[in-house]
């Protein structure tokens, strides 16, 4: 589902200038004004860092991008034991 | 059960400072997204959250030290509706139709002529390939509209309109698949679909199962006893229906052909209507009418 910026802003408890600093950092990235129920989730993790694990500005774009990376790394890791199952499978 | 007490591992002594070094320390090593391969991190991450809820709240945690209330701390409804960033379907596409994917973990891997570059390469090569992600779309339209099919047009939160053609006789809650209009492909794959579910509104008058409508039609107690033709609606406008001598409340006529997509047929109950203000003379008539004794419209009730 497509969530417009009014309905992402008040189910991420964001206020407007809040959200275009975090765009700006690409610490989110909504494709033109439309957001996706990822990057809302994203936010809400944002927000966690923030408010609840006191991690700092500098430090919300370190951890953003070695989740990043840990997903990219997840997915490959998924790729690779399917293709070997396949191998033995076969 | 543990105490909240126990779950931040704290005494009950513990200052509000202390409470919060505790959560604040747990958290960061047991919050979902910090933990994508971890399930049961979830369940415990929301047990500590609930522990500082109540121990971070000093009417509630007085309530609890008191014995006033357990520490079972239901679960507030948006730590229920939460979900996860790792959760995402999104997050889990790698890289095709998610911004923030990142490859650079592995990339010098790949780099290398074996079966891990193949693997890594072939899938490279695949999301390039692949088509853009699907997008979902909810609209209703009106029950006429549903039954002789529209066009209908909808604006999409980024400002774009897509033309909708609705299909003759679209059920409630059917999905229609508009190819390539989804998003973009990364690469050289097509555009995703739009997939939208549209809703039919209820008529005011119609309903209707399948392809069959159907219509309570109100006649009067003249039309009921002498018969005649009425004018009745239908999904294709107005036409004249006979109605039989002596047609009893509830009996239903049947218009063939007049269905959904001259599929289905519409079917008509008549409900009998009395004048809205007492006629005096029907009162009139009334009392000096002597039905035949076997006229007991509650025959059937008597024992």
């Amino acid at each position: 589902m497509i969530i417009a910026k009014t309905e992402f802003l008040m189910r991420a408890k964001l206020d407007p200038q809040t959200l275009e600093i975090w765009v700006s950092e690409q610490w989110l990235i909504p494709q033109e004004d439309a957001f996706t129920e990822a990057d809302l989730a994203r936010a809400q993790l944002i927000q966690d860092l923030k408010h609840q694990l006191g991690v700092n500005d500098e430090g919300v774009g370190v951890v953003l991008h070695l989740v990043d990376q840990l997903h990219g790394v997840r997915h490959a890791m998924a790729a690779l034991l399917q293709s070997v199952r396949n191998k033995n499978n076969n | 059960m543990k105490s909240p007490y126990e779950i931040l591992g704290l005494a009950k002594t513990a200052s509000a400072d202390d409470i919060r070094r505790a959560y604040r320390a747990l958290a960061k090593k047991l919050h979902p997204d910090l933990n994508p391969g971890d399930k049961k991190a979830e369940e415990r991450f929301k047990e500590i959250a609930s522990a500082n809820d109540l121990l971070s709240d000093n009417t509630k945690r007085a309530k609890f030290d008191a014995g006033e209330i357990d520490g079972s701390g239901a679960e507030t409804q948006a730590a229920r509706e939460r979900q996860y960033y790792r959760d995402n379907p999104q997050t889990q596409q790698q890289p095709q139709g998610n911004p923030y994917a990142n490859q650079s973990a592995y990339e010098d891997f790949a780099s290398e002529d074996d079966l891990f570059a193949q693997i890594f390469r072939r899938q490279a090569q695949q999301a390039r390939n692949a088509k853009g992600a699907d997008v979902q779309y909810r609209m209703t339209v009106e029950f006429l509209e549903a039954v002789t099919g529209a066009s209908k047009r909808i604006t999409m939160p980024n400002g774009q309109t897509l033309d909708v053609n609705i299909p003759v006789g679209i059920q409630d809650g059917q999905t229609l698949r508009l190819k390539g209009k989804g998003q973009p492909s990364p690469g050289t794959g097509g555009a995703g679909d739009a997939l939208v579910t549209v809703m039919v509104a209820r008529h005011k008058f119609f309903t209707r199962v399948g392809d069959d409508i159907f219509l309570e039609l109100s006649v009067s107690i003249k039309e009921a006893v002498l018969g005649g033709a009425v004018k009745v609606p239908t999904a294709s406008g107005e036409v004249m229906l006979n109605i039989p001598k002596n047609s009893n409340a509830g009996s239903t006529m049947r218009l063939k052909g007049k269905g959904v997509a001259g599929k289905g047929d519409q079917f008509i109950k008549l409900k009998i209507m009395l004048p809205t203000k007492p006629d005096p003379a029907l009162e009139e008539f009334l009392s000096d009418w002597n039905p035949d004794p076997s006229y007991d419209p509650r025959k059937e009730m008597q024992s």
